[in-house]
């Protein structure tokens, strides 16, 4: 097999241009957190450094790199490194299948805006998401104190229920896409109307979406079941001994699920990069100014539901453990199985 | 027994359906989070904007002077008495012949001192004062790193003199 240069440079171009992007917005999130919240509470938020206070990310990352690092004397000190390490690697390894815009063709060949497109995309983002578990519970174990242990336990079990109901949510609509693609289910998604009906799959799965929503926001540890952090009950939950860069990579990792997990939300159910009317959009300009529209509309939707995850956590309290649990096993896994079991006889017996 | 009116019974029904399912209170609450955003913000940017006080505010002390620019400080130390805190010391000296002009009377403050961490901006010593000499300010008690730096002397008290400004 031949080494083809163009290519490497082609993805690891692509791969920067994302992690910088990703890592941008989810430093802007933290800024975003911060201004939603006091517009809820009728303050002003972040303001002093620099215009609307857009530099106070950069403020907050200078003075989380600069503050000393500890690493507690009983700690397993391998595995207090790298939980952290491990908590960021999955929080941008589930970016790679995400396709952020569609292909352009250009007389040269054909730049595809995503950085690899298998077949079991969904399947890979279950994965990796899965994976951060570890990153959680490596850092709670390491850290040798009963509170992070306990809180880690805790967020382990919390991430661990809701991936069950968020995969059969997504079993529903894998049914009617018939491919685990993400490249294919966003293709399915076309432009915003088609035959008779919307073809976003929000509108052919809405109890499928609320499932997965809600899901979402247990595996990203949001309010309402931000348990993981507890602040209350457990000190700071799992990352209580952390301190310096390494907390931030906790809190940093947090950020960027919020942003990867919005895109695959807007990916799966609201038709990712695709929008009404592209394809009249798409014949009067040119390929790449096409790319940079539907990049832009598949961020503006991401923040959108940004903002929505935003709005929630300043709404709603906490929910209890048992309450926690109540509601993930007891109500949205035997809800995703009726929807399921709609959504087959749905396609068994009406649409064919 | 009920002892006044205010209290109100707990309702203990099962939860309703609505109730249960929780999603009617989530809209209800984003309807209250999200109305936020439009109603008028409570912070008072403070360095460039600053609340008006109320006219009665108690600020720094000054040692005023006369119409002719002499101290009207004389040392008879009633601020003192009155200060509930024992935040007001002084020392009091003799005019010599030729101070006419600087102090009023026969007696004056040399040495006038007050600790404004002490101090707890009751105004007791205003009100003491006979030669009308000591008056509360508007100003807010600047910060500082010191404890020596909250003994205010008779030059960081004295305004200045009325004829010879800017002659510092």
């Amino acid at each position: 097999m031949q080494l083809d240069i163009a290519f490497i440079i082609e993805k690891v171009l692509l791969i920067s241009v994302i992690l910088l992007g990703s890592l941008g917005i989810a430093m802007y999130a933290t800024w975003a957190e911060r201004k939603v919240a006091a517009v809820m509470q009728d303050r002003r938020g972040p303001n002093r450094a620099g215009f609307m206070g857009l530099l106070q990310p950069m403020a907050d990352g200078l003075k989380l790199f600069f503050k000393e690092e500890i690493i507690p004397d009983r700690s397993t000190r391998f595995l207090f490194i790298l939980g952290p390490a491990l908590a960021m690697l999955t929080a941008v390894m589930t970016s790679a299948v995400v396709p952020w815009g569609p292909d352009i063709v250009t007389e040269n060949g054909v730049i595809s805006l995503q950085v690899a497109d298998i077949n079991i995309g969904i399947l890979f983002i279950f994965g990796v998401v899965s994976l951060g578990v570890y990153g959680v519970m490596l850092g709670g174990w390491a850290s040798n104190n009963k509170f992070s242990l306990l809180s880690s336990i805790r967020a382990a079990s919390q991430a661990i229920s809701y991936e069950l109901a968020m995969g059969l949510s997504l079993v529903a609509m894998l049914m009617m896409t018939g491919s685990l693609s993400l490249r294919e289910i966003v293709e399915q998604q076309h432009g915003f109307w088609d035959a008779g009906y919307f073809t976003w799959n929000f509108f052919k799965q809405p109890l499928g979406f609320f499932i997965f929503l809600v899901c979402a926001f247990a595996e990203l540890n949001r309010a309402p079941f931000d348990l993981p952090e507890c602040e209350s009950e457990l000190n700071m939950g799992y990352h209580q001994e952390y301190s310096s860069m390494k907390l931030g990579f906790y809190l940093f990792a947090e950020y960027i699920n919020l942003f990867i997990s919005s895109t695959v939300i807007a990916t799966l159910f609201f038709g990712g990069y695709n929008f009404p009317f592209m394809d009249e959009v798409a014949a009067s300009v040119s390929p790449i100014l096409f790319a940079i529209i539907c990049v832009l509309t598949l961020l503006t939707k991401a923040i959108c539901i940004i903002l929505f995850f935003m709005f929630i956590r300043w709404t709603l309290p906490r929910f209890r453990y048992d309450q926690l649990m109540r509601l993930g096993w007891k109500s949205l896994i035997p809800l995703a199985l009726v929807n399921m079991v709609i959504t087959g006889a749905v396609i068994l017996w009406v649409i064919k | 027994m009920k002892l006044t009116n205010r209290s109100a019974q707990v309702n203990r029904d099962p939860m309703t359906f609505g109730e249960k399912i929780y999603l009617p209170a989530i809209a209800k609450g984003l309807s209250i989070t999200v109305g936020h955003i439009f109603k008028k913000k409570a912070t008072v940017q403070y360095p460039e904007e600053k609340r008006p006080f109320s006219p009665v505010f108690r600020g720094l002390h000054v040692l005023n002077r006369d119409e002719q620019g002499r101290e009207r400080c004389t040392a008879c130390g009633l601020c003192a008495l009155a200060c509930p805190a024992e935040a007001i010391t002084m020392e009091a000296a003799e005019r010599k012949a030729g101070e006419e002009n600087i102090y009023r009377e026969e007696k004056y403050a040399a040495k006038y001192e007050i600790n404004m961490l002490r101090c707890i901006f009751c105004g007791l010593c205003e009100e003491a004062c006979p030669k009308d000499a000591v008056y509360l300010s508007e100003t807010v008690m600047p910060t500082n790193y010191t404890r020596e730096s909250f003994i205010y002397k008779k030059d960081d008290l004295l305004i200045p003199h009325p004829h010879k400004q800017e002659s510092k």
